[in-house]
């Protein structure tokens, strides 16, 4: 009986030694699996831009040739000439508009919209409920159905052709996604500090400036960052606005060298859409933990 | 708090005054011109339900147009999210260089919409593109990607799908929310993975999933720069998408009224779609300390 029962008990000691082992095997196969179909995803997502940035220096005659990224005889012409561009202006010039129209608008969004949260995270007022579920509509509202009768508006006030209608509506808060991601933000910071400045007399535009700012900085950061990529990025908006070539931003001037540029002066092309997502990259890559906090705070379109 | 009630709306000024100006003066105009014909050069003409009976009954452009947008929309979004929410599925696990893998995912959504990166997309799904080259290459046929109506639409599509790192993100922030225990549970109740995926963590993280459902329609019916740097709406208007419609009504033709008509059929679409996933969450959105779960 008792040598049965020891047999049995063994038995089942290896029975499960097995199953741990097979265990810890499964595991081991699926991490495995796991990192193939990340990397295979990863290269599949990111090749078409690492091929891009090969692409910009080959010869025309090698970009439709090769699926490689080295180019065979690497050449910088695709960005001499492609810089210079068929118009009176280079693609500096382009860059500067792009920069004349983000920095102005950047700016107009963080201010207004943290005058906004603020108003709305830490005040009680009359139509305070109808006020934040007007800011979720015009977060779910296509600006399509917008767009004619600003478009007129703006031709009645005479600004088109300029950076204000680009600029003016940011300024207003117009931009109801931030306000919403700096609202969550500021609820979730508790008011103590702040009470505190109102016991010491501060009143309360100097708390804000002073208490809430500082602790908001983060999500304002990723505010920045947003609306700095999001107009970089911007087409529609010059496109409808901007009409002379000297005032046109980068995205509208790489739209003008694709319809102008010769036929098979391919490089020029790419080599300037390398250049058009440089500032982008750039920036993301310096300060990524803003954007996917960001992200993951408000849930974001993209 | 001896502070003023209306303090408040004190901040809230320059957004109150942007709502008015910018979103619901032109709201109310953009219907009132729907209803009307104007040419930018006379005042607009009122001609009642004219724009919407042509659009509906004699207008075949705009029939193309609506079931191109109706295809293009009912096909990406679904797979956008279930690639994205099948990617932080696998990221959402004890992995080394998690974050190199979020951040490499994250890029294409920071450029995607980029008129550079419509650029690349008529490079690569040229007839002798990368795409076809990498094919080739692996002994298949090469795909015409932009002479062929229902490939030319995957292209604009597929551009979108690139994207998906933001849902990505987000369902991935959501999963790690997730409570742990749970799982456990289920395995000592014998459930597979796929068994607890299904029945744990899809319902547990409805909430995202709606939320990224109505971002994602909401955008992917608006999609202009695809559609109009990469294949001009072609070939046969199988990617003439209802937002370049009415960007060719409204400025270059300058048909403001006929195009406001069209924009106000697009969002009426969008607002049904957006009230119904609203109305049909009570059904299968899962808030936690909801009573009624």
């Amino acid at each position: 009986m008792t040598d049965i029962s020891h047999v049995t008990g063994l038995d089942a000691l290896s029975q499960s030694q097995a199953a741990n082992a097979r265990q810890i095997r499964n595991a081991r196969l699926s991490m495995a699996l796991r990192y193939i179909v990340l990397v295979v995803v990863g290269i599949v997502m990111l090749y078409p831009l690492i091929w891009l940035i090969g692409a910009s220096f080959k010869t025309n005659a090698e970009i439709f040739g090769n699926p490689g990224f080295v180019p065979a005889n690497p050449t910088t012409e695709g960005y001499a000439k492609g810089w210079e561009t068929s118009t009176p202006y280079t693609f500096g010039r382009f860059f500067l508009n792009s920069f004349l129209i983000i920095v102005p608008k950047v700016i107009g969004t963080a201010i207004s919209c943290t005058m906004v949260a603020y108003g709305f995270a830490r005040f009680d007022f009359p139509f305070k409920k109808l006020l934040f579920g007007s800011v979720i509509a015009i977060l779910l509202l296509p600006n399509v159905v917008t767009r004619i009768p600003q478009y007129l508006l703006f031709r009645d006030l005479g600004w088109l052709d300029s950076f204000l209608p680009l600029w003016v509506p940011s300024a207003f808060a117009g931009d109801a996604f931030f306000v919403f991601m700096l609202v969550q933000f500021l609820r979730a910071i508790p008011g103590d500090m702040e009470e505190a400045a109102r016991v010491d007399g501060a009143n309360s535009w100097q708390t804000l400036v002073f208490i809430v700012v500082p602790m908001l900085a983060p999500a304002l950061i990723s505010v920045c960052l947003f609306q700095f990529m999001w107009t970089m990025n911007d087409f529609l908006g010059p496109l409808i606005y901007i009409s002379s070539v000297d005032k046109y931003p980068v995205s509208l001037a790489l739209k003008l060298s694709i319809d102008t540029t010769e036929a098979f002066e391919w490089n020029r092309i790419l080599a300037m859409s390398v250049l058009t997502i440089t500032p982008a990259l750039i920036v993301f890559f310096m300060a990524q933990k803003y954007f996917i906090e960001g992200i993951s705070a408000g849930g974001v379109k993209g | 708090m001896t502070r003023s009630r209306f303090l408040g709306l004190g901040y809230l000024a320059p957004y109150i005054v942007g709502l008015v100006i910018f979103t619901m003066i032109p709201f109310v105009g953009s219907f009132y011109l729907s209803f009307t014909d104007y040419n930018l050069m006379d005042a607009p003409r009122w001609t009642g339900l004219k724009n919407y009976i042509e659009l509906f009954t004699s207008d075949r452009t705009f029939r193309k147009s609506l079931s191109v947008t109706l295809i293009y929309v009912f096909t990406t979004v679904p797979l956008k999210l279930a690639f994205a929410l099948f990617i932080a599925y696998i990221l959402n696990y004890k992995l080394r260089f998690i974050n190199v893998f979020r951040t490499a995912f994250y890029v294409p959504s920071i450029l995607g919409g980029s008129i550079a990166i419509a650029v690349l997309w008529r490079y690569i799904f040229a007839s002798e593109g990368l795409v076809n080259m990498v094919l080739v290459s692996l002994g298949i046929e090469p795909v015409n990607w932009f002479g062929d109506p229902t490939n030319a639409l995957l292209t604009i599509s597929l551009l979108r799908c690139w994207q998906f790192g933001s849902a990505m993100v987000i369902f991935l922030a959501a999963l790690q929310s997730v409570d742990k225990s749970l799982y456990e549970a289920a395995e000592i109740d014998g459930a597979s993975k796929f068994t607890s995926f299904v029945f744990i963590t899809i319902p547990l993280i409805t909430p995202v999933i709606f939320f990224n459902l109505i971002m994602q329609m909401v955008q992917a019916f608006q999609e202009f720069n695809g559609p109009y740097i990469i294949t001009q709406g072609g070939p046969l208007k199988s990617t003439y998408l209802l937002p370049l419609y009415i960007y060719d009504e409204a400025f270059r033709r300058f048909d403001m009224g006929y195009a406001s008509a069209i924009a106000w059929v697009l969002f009426i679409i969008i607002m049904a779609l957006t009230l119904v996933a609203f109305w049909s969450s009570k059904k299968w959105v899962y808030y936690a300390g909801d009573k009624r779960s």
